[in-house]
């Protein structure tokens, strides 16, 4: 526990030397309200029941959901992988993905602030929209953001241990990134799919990653008990595939240019 | 200038660059089948906006279908030119190699823009452009000299507005080392390049026109598909894509001022 601490404090003040890419990510992440002016502009929102209110607290929700649960763990292990920096990580007595663990929620800490001064110019666009959710349901979308969070990251982490038998796992990341993209409730609720999608939809990992959180802080109507209990379901399905395929790479791993 | 020199050094590029793009068989694989996931998944989010409206900013389904062809071919252009060119613009500053390309007895730019190329995007300017077909067919759209010859002179402006944008923050690394995640903005305004332009506010459409000018680059060629463009916007965008041409071009050179190389 000591070291995950220790960790933590490396990483936060390794990020906050690069706070300018930090804000730049949190502005790369606006793509909901280009989607939430969609919606709106176009009176789209009457026929799925969901007032423009609503609507919009539910994309600022998204946005929030997204700007604390992004994973690139892929990205920085190809390169470590590829470069060999990898090999001396190996040989500490701790999971190299702690590193990467604790890297991520280091950028999440350093991540706040922007997020909330785009909430707040997002607020002064929209006052109508302003509202606090209550303690109990901030709460409950805060721990729901983090199990997104450590879903993508266990997807991610299987993704990347990949590496070890092809070299190139980011292409494989960016194919998975697209039903992520489409099917999590990021561009357009999941409330509003077609009901041929919405009959499966739920049975899939993707509308707990945003839909899910977003809906608890907006406090738009979802089942809780459902959503918490898949969530779980997915780490408890996926940590096992993570250690096993953790092992069978480890094995496999030859140290690049040695 | 010597065209012919170009011309040959530019075949030379493209041998080296797929020689090694092919070495990861299996990703051109893996990468083609994300394309064609990306135009289901977008066709997808266009099908729920059209489910329970006959028109967003007056385009029906079959038209905004034409701006999800271009935006697609725009996008497999992206893909094959400037981004992985980009990619190592940003690691020619880091690591000091720039230098290399400076001493180099031909233009810096050209070399810089053009050296590598990902024939992974090659399938989705297919995709796009058999999209584009399907569209002609079902909007009935006749095809004549003066329709090709506009969509052509308005897809290419597109194609040359993209490429200085892309050019413009490649440039930026000369001050700020790290551009990356500036073009991961740039990349997610262009996003909305999917969708018709006049479906959004007011507001935001004057910003994606004077600012970020993403109106010109796929709503001006789907309407020129529809044979609704007025002949102003097609000469505007025609000016807008010498002004960003000749001021990218500047921008470079001025750039280019500053550059200290790494570690000296």
């Amino acid at each position: 526990m000591r070291k995950i601490f220790t960790l933590l404090k490396v990483q936060y003040s390794n990020m906050l030397e690069y706070r300018v890419e930090i804000a730049l990510w949190a502005i790369s992440g606006i793509i909901p309200f280009f989607m939430l002016n969609i919606w709106t502009n176009n009176n789209l929102n009457e026929s799925i029941n969901i007032n423009n209110t609503m609507l919009s607290r539910y994309f600022l929700s998204a946005f929030f959901v997204r700007q604390f649960s992004v994973v690139w763990v892929v990205f920085s292990f190809e390169e470590d992988a590829l470069l060999g920096k990898l090999s001396p990580y190996l040989i500490q007595p701790l999971n190299p993905f702690f590193r990467y663990f604790t890297q991520h929620i280091a950028e999440q800490i350093t991540r706040f602030p922007f997020a909330l001064i785009i909430a707040i110019f997002f607020f002064l666009f929209n006052p109508e929209s302003i509202w606090f959710p209550n303690l109990i349901f901030l709460f409950l979308s805060f721990i729901s953001t983090f199990l997104s969070f450590l879903i993508q990251f266990l997807i991610q982490s299987i993704i990347a241990c990949l590496c070890f038998w092809t070299e190139k796992a980011s292409s494989i990341e960016r194919l998975f990134f697209i039903p992520t993209l489409f099917l999590s409730g990021l561009l357009a609720p999941v409330a509003s799919f077609p009901s041929y999608v919405k009959s499966w939809i739920y049975l899939t990992p993707f509308p707990y990653l945003i839909d899910f959180p977003a809906n608890l802080l907006s406090g738009n109507k979802t089942n809780i008990s459902v959503g918490f209990f898949m969530q779980i379901l997915w780490i408890l399905m996926l940590f096992p595939l993570f250690i096993k395929i953790w092992y069978e790479g480890t094995k496999k791993y030859t140290a690049m240019g040695s | 200038m010597n065209k012919h020199k170009y011309l040959v050094v530019y075949t030379k590029f493209l041998h080296t660059s797929l020689a090694s793009e092919l070495e990861y068989k299996t990703n051109i694989i893996i990468d083609a089948i994300t394309a064609m996931l990306s135009l289901v998944g977008s066709i997808f989010l266009l099908s729920i906006f059209f489910q329970n409206s006959g028109n967003i900013g007056g385009w029906e389904f079959e038209q905004a279908l034409i701006i999800q062809g271009i935006y697609t071919v725009l996008n497999g252009i992206t893909n094959t030119w400037f981004n992985p060119n980009l990619k190592e613009i940003v690691r020619h500053v880091r690591e000091g190699t720039l230098d290399f390309v400076l001493l180099k007895p031909i233009d810096s730019q050209f070399f810089i823009s053009f050296k590598k190329v990902a024939p992974s995007g090659f399938l989705e300017i297919i995709l796009g452009v058999c999209l584009l077909f399907y569209c002609i067919k079902i909007n009935q759209i006749n095809i004549s000299l003066n329709f090709l010859i506009l969509s052509l002179i308005t897809i290419t402006c597109s194609i040359c507005i993209l490429y200085s944008l892309w050019f413009f923050i490649s440039t930026t690394t000369i001050w700020f080392v790290k551009t990356w995640n500036a073009t991961e903005v740039l990349r997610s305004f262009l996003y909305i390049g999917r969708f018709p332009m006049s479906s959004f506010s007011f507001y935001l459409r004057l910003f994606f026109s004077i600012i970020i000018p993403i109106a010109f680059i796929t709503t001006i060629p789907s309407e020129v598909f529809l044979g609704l463009a007025k002949i102003w916007k097609i000469i505007l965008e025609i000016f807008i894509t010498w002004i960003f041409l000749i001021t990218s071009r500047r921008f470079w050179l001025f750039a280019l001022n500053y550059y200290s190389s790494a570690s000296s």
